[in-house]
């Protein structure tokens, strides 16, 4: 018989249903090497990107993060490569961000197999690149990464810095995030620049702000020092949490993150 | 033992490199391509998609999409289709009010989710029909998933179609006959993915 069929359900179905929290490692890449890479037993050349990528991909990583830290012309060509290698591995999601400047970053690295793009101080610059390179290739590509901190100067108190914290962009960051989603980003990549280094924690406050603000995807990123920090973030309001160098420097693994979250109540994959 | 010939339809959307990529992996001969020759002749067809259905859906009609695809059908040859290669497949996508003509293959509309936080994205977990091709011997996984638009209601044949849930249920997957297609993203959803691809590359053999 043919007929409109109904999803199963009984009482074993809703809770079976959920969305996982997602659990990212995010690698800074220089010149195709890893900076501050460790020595996981397991690995031969722990200064390898791809390497490091299948690593945390079988330790259960949910997606993985490189950034681009590479000044020269030439770094970012390696990192390309370094892009179409890991995906020819590594099979989650992969979003490379750092040195974005134009649709043609995003063509170049979403060919060589990248999922995401994250751009950060060019769409400050001109914030119409997140609309076109959303029309062009789906807003679900586009991430927005936005490093903020806490400042007097902006009304909701948190600003929005470039260079790595060190300059203001003279933007209100809870206003720039409405906007960003407004012009087509399909995720914010939010990074803490108080809390970052500190290892003392995420930065709630900042997350729960941004999180009443914006119905999209939040990734929450900075001040991880343990594992006991993720639930937390997930509470203040984060779909998605990122750390670099409480997992670089095996302080702590995914495992341990995740068997600490699923045991305050979050659901991990 | 034989490697089936898997053309991934080339149209201009969706990451073919990394369909390609896990494709090869479970141990096809796997290639991107748009041409309608190689899309007809292959043992197998990928339809990625990704983005806005109504580009998506324009995309495949430039490069003759519907005809190959409705050829293949006809003549009982797979066709596997993700994301919103899996949603072209209805009548119909509404997005926003804009409404764009599928292929049709199967009933209904693909229209938008409502959950608090859009898009849809991570790794969710799925209920499978029993004798399920795809899931057969995948137990209790995750899957990735990217999107903001899926077909909420299934009109098909009864205990076609794989359900997920966010924000209420919508179909995750669905097969019927020689089309098969995912909401979800197997390419990018780890072991568990790989062994959906590697279920339907064993149906082809």
């Amino acid at each position: 018989m043919r007929g409109s069929s109904v999803p199963p359900s009984g009482p074993a179905y809703p809770g079976r249903v959920s969305l996982a929290v997602r659990v990212i490692p995010c690698l800074d890449v220089d010149d195709g090497r890893v900076v501050k890479g460790v020595n996981f037993v397991d690995l031969r050349d722990a200064g390898d990107p791809v390497a490091l990528a299948a690593h945390y991909s079988s330790s259960g990583a949910d997606e993985l993060v490189f950034l681009d830290i590479s000044a020269s012309h030439s770094g970012r060509s390696t990192m390309v490569e370094v892009v179409r290698r890991t995906a020819e591995q590594v099979f989650i999601p992969l979003t490379v961000g750092g040195g974005v400047r134009a649709i043609e970053d995003f063509d170049m690295l979403l060919r060589a197999g990248a999922d995401k793009v994250g751009v950060n101080t060019a769409a400050i610059a001109r914030p119409v690149l997140l609309a076109e390179a959303a029309t062009r290739f789906g807003s679900q590509c586009v991430v927005l990464s936005v490093d903020a901190r806490r400042s007097a100067d902006q009304p909701s108190g948190f600003e929005v810095t470039t260079h790595g914290g060190r300059k203001s962009a003279g933007l209100d960051a809870l206003d720039w995030v409405r906007r960003a989603e407004d012009l087509g980003a399909g995720e914010i990549l939010l990074n803490s620049m108080d809390a970052d280094g500190t290892t003392a924690g995420f930065d709630l406050a900042m997350i729960r702000a941004v999180r009443a603000v914006t119905s999209l995807p939040l990734i929450a990123s900075g001040g991880a020092g343990e594992p006991e920090h993720f639930a937390p973030a997930v509470a203040a309001g984060a779909d998605a949490v990122l750390a670099a160098s409480v997992f670089h420097f095996a302080a702590t693994s995914i495992g341990a993150v995740k068997q600490t979250m699923s045991a305050a109540g979050v659901p991990v994959r | 033992m034989t490697r089936p010939r898997v053309v991934v339809f080339d149209y201009g959307f969706g990451n073919v490199r990394s369909a390609q990529n896990s494709l090869l992996r479970v141990g096809a001969d796997a290639v991107i391509s748009a041409d309608p020759a190689e899309a007809l002749a292959c043992a197998g067809l990928v339809v990625p998609g990704v983005g806005a259905f109504a580009a998506c859906a324009a995309g495949l009609r430039a490069a003759s999409g519907p005809r190959l695809i409705g050829e293949r059908l006809a003549g009982g040859r797979p066709v596997l289709g993700i994301c919103v290669g899996m949603q072209v497949m209805f009548d119909a996508g509404d997005e926003h009010g804009l409404v764009t003509e599928g292929l049709g293959v199967w009933r209904g509309d693909v229209t938008r989710l409502t959950a608090p936080v859009l898009p849809h994205m991570g790794w969710n977990t799925v209920i499978a029909p029993p004798g399920s091709t795809l899931f057969a011997g995948v137990g209790d996984e995750r899957f990735y998933f990217v999107h903001s638009y899926a077909a909420r209601a299934w009109d098909g044949p009864p205990g076609a179609a794989t359900w997920s849930d966010y924000g209420g249920p919508f179909v995750a997957a669905a097969e019927t006959g020689a089309l098969a297609a995912t909401q979800f993203h197997p390419e990018k959803s780890g072991d568990a993915g790989l062994s959906v691809m590697a279920n339907w590359l064993a149906a082809l053999r």
